[in-house]
């Protein structure tokens, strides 16, 4: 039947050479890759500029003469929640004709999927969860991540938080299993710095009212809010904090890096310290052309924080298909070995968990944007910080 | 502890608890009126603030309106929005549905509340990031001591408070409040008195509606922040309130909504490692509260329906 078909292409394939007199260009085959990440909810402007960024690079290869495949992005959203998150990825990893996917983030939905991933042998690179547990917490040889962990913005947010003088803390963290691991690592490594935490409130990430909450803190008379969530908790907080009159300084780490927490808490957001694992991404060799193709492409929402990780790992599980085909044991293999691989988000290399080895770096918010700590005007001085 | 303190706790309470009765005096009204339960209750209150932010942000942009107008403007878009809302979720969801069993309605009204909450995520610009509301409201604070509120605090209190009230004396004192509690007794004999039911009910879903959207406005200017899904817990915890205290009756869902408040920051003062246990304490005062009265703290055969 096979050999039927294929004398039929080639029959075809002499007329239409005889009547054009050109070579017809053979199709190219369709490769599927899935991008999973919370398309709606609270944590969407995230979740879009992920998928927005991901639809770049596979829109970007499709263009790409030399590339052997054609691919076709199926995109899925888990909403930031771990029971959704487990049925979009069921359904991605048992559709055979998905070779690889762009996954999470959201470390609580993150860290719900691996088995699932595992299970059905589906290669995922993670391009926005940072709970460690995701790569460290098994040893499933599909799942890989180009972002750091919260270990890397948790040590380094306790060591830059204490030399700027800040000794006092309360942290609020929301009770998943990203804020409660934003917590742990914060306080491990705030304890070897030699700050110290008067209180901890674990807080529903759901929860609106946070003024019971911020008048206990205003008692405890803290240097810093250590926030462990993500951009609605951090909103919320913020833009109460002032009302019960809470003059302390916020910090929170990369889960409330983004454009979502300065539009919502406005101008209140002036002077929040960030820590992400990710540069500027100015300061990336192929930046500018990412954010030129970006605005090119027409897409309405930002890249955001997490964007040029999506882009980037989608960009590594394409360039393994074009290696070793569509093939998801082959990928996952390939990817596995990833050392010294040229990406926007710098040089990828993966250690013996699959996990990119990366730094974490400060930013402050600075007239409605996150800049960069060391280019800011909180750090040279000519603007202060709120230390009691 | 401090004195100035716990009076700011009190004072936090009572601020949450005004917000809570204003729902769940909503759902109070449309089941007194016609035994139904509208789930899309919270998102009306989400379509209010958004509407007050639209309203005021564009006036005051357009206009450079003072803040006392832009906040008038956006008011009145608020209660405008959810009236509207109200209305049109009764005439073409509830009324039609009226010989069916109620789950139809709920579900009904629970789909139009997912409808009213996408359509503000998709249609608002980058709608699912929280937006920040405008501060139009005289700012400076009221300290004493470690107690300090803001002005703008107590005057969203005093409105909420006034509200209530004011909804509890239209319903008891006025001529449209008469006929609502003629249809609400017994819809047969209110028709033969000649009282026009389908109006009546029209007008308690925009009374009721506009009150939640009303109550979103107060949240945009209290918390200073909103987003698109801020509606789905108000709702929740408005029905909750609105059933401990007595769905048959206005004071009820009044003193629900204080009471899950009191005890929601009460958790959260004397046990703060245990914050987020706040609203499962909450809810599980509450089904106590039922077991011990099933219908409601104001018993419906003790008070005036609705």
């Amino acid at each position: 039947m096979k050999l039927i078909t294929k004398l039929l292409l080639l029959t075809c394939g002499a007329l239409v050479t005889g009547a054009t007199g050109t070579v017809p260009v053979l199709a190219k085959e369709s490769v599927k890759l899935a991008f999973i990440g919370p398309l709606s909810g609270g944590n969407s402007a995230p979740g879009i500029g992920g998928r927005n960024s991901t639809q770049l690079a596979v829109q970007l290869r499709n263009a790409d003469p030399t590339a052997k495949y054609t691919y076709e992005l199926v995109t899925f959203d888990d909403e930031c929640k771990p029971n959704i998150g487990i049925q979009v990825a069921t359904k991605a990893a048992s559709d055979r004709s998905i070779i690889a996917a762009v996954t999470h983030y959201c470390s609580a939905v993150g860290i719900a999927t691996v088995d699932t991933y595992a299970r059905f042998g589906l290669p995922v690179v993670v391009w926005g969860a940072i709970l460690p547990e995701i790569t460290y917490g098994n040893d499933y040889h599909e799942i890989h991540r180009v972002n750091g962990t919260m270990i890397n913005e948790g040590k380094l947010a306790a060591e830059f938080l204490t030399k700027q003088g800040f000794l006092k803390y309360v942290v609020v963290h929301d009770t998943t299993d990203y804020g409660k691991g934003q917590n742990k690592y914060f306080s491990e490594y705030l304890k070897l710095a030699g700050g110290e935490i008067v209180a901890t409130f674990p807080v529903s990430p759901d929860q609106q009212d946070f003024t019971a909450e911020l008048t206990k803190i205003k008692e405890l008379k803290p240097d810093l809010i250590m926030v462990g969530g993500l951009t609605p908790l951090g909103v919320r907080l913020r833009a109460q904090m002032d009302r019960v009159g809470v003059t302390a300084q916020l910090a929170g780490v990369s889960g409330i890096m983004n454009a979502g927490f300065l539009e919502g808490a406005g101008a209140a957001a002036e002077g929040t310290i960030s820590f992400h694992n990710g540069a500027p991404i100015s300061k990336y060799e192929q930046g500018q052309a990412f954010l030129d193709a970006y605005a090119k492409a027409g897409f309405r929402e930002d890249p955001d924080a997490y964007g040029p990780f999506a882009y980037s790992a989608a960009n590594l599980i394409m360039d393994a298909i074009e290696k070793v085909g569509p093939d998801r044991a082959k990928v996952k293999d390939l990817l596995n070995t990833t050392k010294a691989y040229k990406s926007l988000v710098g040089e990828i290399n993966f250690d013996d968990h699959r996990q990119n080895i990366l730094r974490a770096n400060v930013y402050v918010a600075q007239d409605g944007k996150w800049v960069y700590w060391p280019d800011s005007e909180y750090s040279a001085g000519k603007r202060k910080l709120r230390l009691n | 502890m401090d004195l100035g303190i716990v009076a700011q706790q009190v004072f936090n309470g009572l601020m949450l608890g005004v917000i809570y009765s204003m729902i769940a005096v909503g759902f109070s009204l449309f089941f007194g009126v016609l035994d139904v339960i509208k789930f899309s209750h919270g998102d009306v209150v989400t379509l209010g603030s958004f509407s007050a932010l639209g309203a005021a942000g564009v006036s005051g942009a357009l206009f450079a309106l003072p803040p006392a107008l832009a906040l008038l403007a956006g008011l009145s878009a608020a209660v405008g929005a959810g009236a509207l809302a109200g209305i049109v979720i009764g005439r073409v969801l509830v009324i039609p549905l009226r010989g069916a069993p109620s789950i139809n309605v709920l579900l009904a009204t629970l789909m139009a509340g997912t409808v009213l909450r996408e359509a503000i995520r998709l249609g608002v610009p980058n709608g699912g990031n929280p937006k920040p509301f405008p501060a139009l409201l005289p700012s400076g604070m009221i300290k004493a001591g470690s107690f300090s509120v803001g002005i703008d605090s107590v005057i969203i209190l005093c409105a909420g408070l006034l509200l209530v009230v004011g909804t509890h004396l239209l319903v008891t004192r006025t001529r449209f409040g008469l006929s609502i509690r003629a249809v609400a007794q017994d819809d047969e004999v209110a028709r033969l008195a000649g009282i026009d039911q389908q109006r009546v009910v029209l007008g308690t879903f925009a009374l009721g509606s506009g009150l939640a959207a009303f109550a979103g406005c107060m949240l945009g200017l209290y918390y200073r922040e909103i987003s698109f899904n801020m509606g789905v817990l108000l709702g929740i915890i408005g029905f909750a309130s609105a059933v401990v205290g007595g769905l048959g009756s206005l004071i009820g869902p009044i003193i629900g909504g204080f009471l899950f408040a009191g005890v929601q920051t009460l958790v959260v003062v004397a046990m703060p490692i245990s914050s987020a246990y706040r609203d499962v304490v909450a809810f599980a005062v509450i089904i106590i509260l039922i077991a011990l009265f099933p219908t409601g703290m104001i018993a419906e055969q003790r008070s005036d329906r609705v």
